[in-house]
């Protein structure tokens, strides 16, 4: 019993990792209803100028702000250079210049910062902790506080600002939110600004555990199960999806793959997202799509 | 008619004066010529992508060797050498199309050899190569059975296939242990990347395990291997002795974190070549101390070619490197080790075919008769760093032994007692017969080794 706890803790764990990642594309999503593609090179941008930094021997917390910086110049250059030319435009539009934004960022930051892989060391140990009968990571928890306080964070932010209104207003109709005087390129920079910081928290946890390295952009792949079963418009939503994707995905591995005689978690989490589909195409938390005809 | 003869003899000599006359020249100029003409060597690379970090030190080592052959030997045998990279991204659409864009030579020298760097792009232009008549030269990686170049002419699996990195770990073990008897009843779980290089070594495993009697665990971790935490949890469950990585990538520094969080000792991994270099380890941070890895590359800079590199090529400032801390590096020296067999087979071929730009064909005879035997390594400067080579066309590995590496926290430490040899008497027989397997399925006649011996026209 002790084991099948300690799978599914770690599992609940890894994907709190997952829905760290995730809830960046909420950001961009709930603002423009777009799927930014670029999420992962974002994580890898922000981590990558982080630890190119510390190298250099800035310190930790000057490191953070400058990233934080170079991440909000990169959201407002993005807005300037790729959306605002783009509005009205339709979704697929905008997804497909996310696509190439992504090649742009992550060729850029490996152009400026080189292609080496880093160590990350923050300061975190990452040695097992015995609760009970079962085993956890100590740096896994400390990822899970984060993750709990990111969301507490934002769920203020969208609910009691006057911005987090505004966006939301903005993502349900761009053109009648513009037509009330809301400025739309004020918010999407803002937007993809929030995007970075999430980023930056996303980048230092996983480059902390995998080192930082082009692979970062991989995180994303997990993401999109974690999405499609939480809702694409819900950072509670992002949450309770990669728990979800996090416990199957390890059950399954343990329980599941020496029956089938190799590793699942490669597909299993995308066939959960496929029947949350069948049953509930918004996911558990996304707005359903209402339209008039 | 003496005088007719006579003219007719002096017109003959004087024809003939003119005529020799006007061939010196001819032979100087196509000396010269020859003399002039380059080697041309096609590069397949992946500076840029998912694998870069990986990549970049081993075109390192491998250009600074051909600059040190050009700049400080003249060339080989006075023909220099030329090169052209092709950026791959180490996806093998894109290194079959490099292949098909190199393949013809450059300002009149063919292509010698073809360096695919990449397992699946080696195997995908497995059939390709047989028809260009280019010889794969894959170090480290590559189509096992293709040791047996009866069926496999122009695959060249140099050095140390997966077979006998799987089984050079085992012999490893058995030392650590007390002996191959000492196996029986341990438990060696692999836990494999999940794509055809990770089960590469599944079958050897299995032979090895039969043979000495250990319990052989597979444990497989799906692309890209960022999250191992059930992996490792089945590690925990089970208890290995010994667990043998066969990673790639972000796989391995993960796995080495996982390891370490899950309570399991680091200097009880053994990883594969692939999971043995800086790069793999270093993201691990001080966890990765003990860590210990099989590698036919080992590290260090003290190894005497590494010294007449840096003496000649970087300390002038002309290193392909951007980041000089990887020189002597394993990818470096991975990069070094390739290109000195490259650059000796071609060398071996010269010997043959003449000083002047080689084809695939006499490349490849070059190959089946190259001996790096510890004299030559010790003139090149690379005894220690290359194992002694002999290769023909039954037997395209030539080595099969690898150095066993253990991470200090900084650097690599060698902690083997010089090479470890696989049990090549004991994997080659089943080699062969899944060599001879492949030749009924694809209809090819394997060649007689006296067809062989007769090589390129």
């Amino acid at each position: 019993m002790s084991f099948f706890l300690e799978t599914l803790a770690g599992g609940l764990l890894a994907g709190v990792m997952y829905a760290l990642v995730a809830i960046g594309f909420v950001l961009i999503y709930k603002a423009s209803g777009v799927f930014n593609f670029a999420q992962g090179a974002m994580v890898l941008c922000a981590a990558l100028t982080f630890v190119t930094l510390t190298e250099r021997d800035v310190p930790f917390w000057l490191a953070g702000l400058i990233t934080l910086a170079i991440m909000v110049t990169l959201a407002v250059a993005v807005e300037r250079i790729v959306l605002r030319p783009l509005v009205n435009r339709s979704q697929i539009t905008l997804f497909m210049a996310t696509l190439g934004l992504s090649y742009v960022i992550e060729g850029g930051s490996q152009f400026v910062m080189g292609a080496s892989v880093h160590e990350l060391d923050l300061g975190l140990s990452d040695l097992p902790v015995a609760i009970g009968p079962i085993q956890l990571s100590s740096f896994d928890l400390v990822a899970a506080l984060t993750a709990g306080a990111l969301v507490l964070a934002l769920w203020l932010f969208f609910e009691r600002t006057r911005i987090g209104v505004s966006l939301r207003a903005v993502a349900d109709d761009p053109q009648a939110a513009l037509s009330i005087g809301i400025r739309l390129p004020v918010l999407w920079a803002t937007v993809w600004a929030v995007a970075g910081f999430v980023a930056l928290v996303a980048g230092l946890l996983w480059g902390a555990r995998q080192g930082v390295q082009f692979s970062l952009t991989f995180v994303v792949l997990k993401a999109l199960p974690v999405l499609i079963i939480g809702g694409f418009t819900s950072i509670t939503g992002a949450i309770v999806g990669g728990l979800i994707v996090g416990a199957a995905d390890a059950l399954a591995e343990i329980y599941l793959g020496p029956l089938l005689g190799g590793s699942v978690s490669t597909w299993f989490a995308y066939a959960l997202a496929v029947a949350f589909l069948l049953v509930r195409p918004a996911g558990l938390f996304g707005e359903r799509a209402i339209e008039r005809v | 008619m003496p005088r007719l003869s006579s003219a007719l003899r002096s017109a003959a000599l004087a024809a003939s004066l003119i005529a020799s006359s006007s061939l010196v020249p001819a032979a100087e100029a196509a000396e010269a010529a020859t003399r002039s003409a380059k080697q041309y060597i096609p590069i397949a690379t992946y500076r840029v992508g998912a694998y870069a970090s990986s990549g970049t030190p081993v075109w390192g080592g491998t250009i600074d060797y051909l600059r040190y052959i050009n700049e400080v030997e003249g060339g080989i045998n006075g023909v220099k050498l030329v090169w052209e990279e092709c950026e791959t991204e180490w996806a093998v659409e894109k290194g079959v199309e490099c292949y098909e864009r190199l393949k013809g030579g450059r300002e009149g020298s063919p292509a010698p050899l073809f360096l695919p760097h990449g397992d699946p792009i080696s195997k995908a232009l497995t059939e390709k190569s047989v028809a260009d008549k280019i010889p794969l030269l894959t170090t480290g990686y590559g189509r096992t059975e293709a040791i047996d170049g009866r069926v496999f002419p122009y695959s060249f699996t140099v050095l140390f296939s997966f077979w006998s990195e799987a089984s050079s770990a085992v012999n490893y073990i058995a030392e650590q242990v007390g002996g191959k008897d000492k196996l029986k009843g341990l438990k060696i779980a692999t836990v494999y990347h999940d794509s055809p290089y990770g089960k590469e070594t599944q079958v050897p495993l299995d032979l090895l395990a039969k043979t000495y009697g250990f319990e052989n665990i597979q444990i497989a971790v799906p692309h890209p291997g960022n999250d191992q935490s059930a992996q490792w949890a089945r590690i925990r469950q089970i208890k290995p002795d010994w667990v043998f990585l066969r990673g790639w990538g972000v796989m391995t520094p993960v796995a080495i974190k996982t390891a370490a969080k899950t309570g399991f000792p680091v200097d009880h991994i053994i990883g594969g070549i692939w999971s043995g270099s800086e790069e793999d380890v270093r993201p691990a941070g001080s966890v990765g101390k003990g860590y210990l890895a099989i590698t036919p590359f080992p590290a260090g800079a003290e190894f005497g070619i590494l010294k007449k590199i840096k003496a000649a090529i970087v300390d002038q400032g002309k290193s392909d490197l951007k980041d000089l801390k990887s020189f002597g590096s394993v990818y470096y020296n991975s990069g070094v080790i390739e290109t000195i067999i490259a650059v000796e087979a071609i060398r071996t071929a010269q010997a043959r075919f003449g000083h002047r730009p080689l084809n695939g064909e006499e490349t490849q005879w070059g190959l089946e008769h190259l001996v790096l035997d510890e004299a030559r390594l010790k003139e090149l400067g690379a005894d220690g760093l290359v194992q002694p080579l002999r290769l023909s066309a039954k037997d395209h590995e030539g080595g099969g032994a690898g150095k066993v590496l253990q991470w200090d926290g900084a650097k690599w430490t060698i902690v083997s007692n010089g090479w470890v040899k696989s049990d090549r008497e004991l994997l080659l027989p089943v080699i062969y017969e899944r060599a001879a397997a492949y030749a009924r399925e694809k209809g090819i006649t394997p060649r007689s080794e006296d067809t062989a011996e007769a090589g390129a026209k």
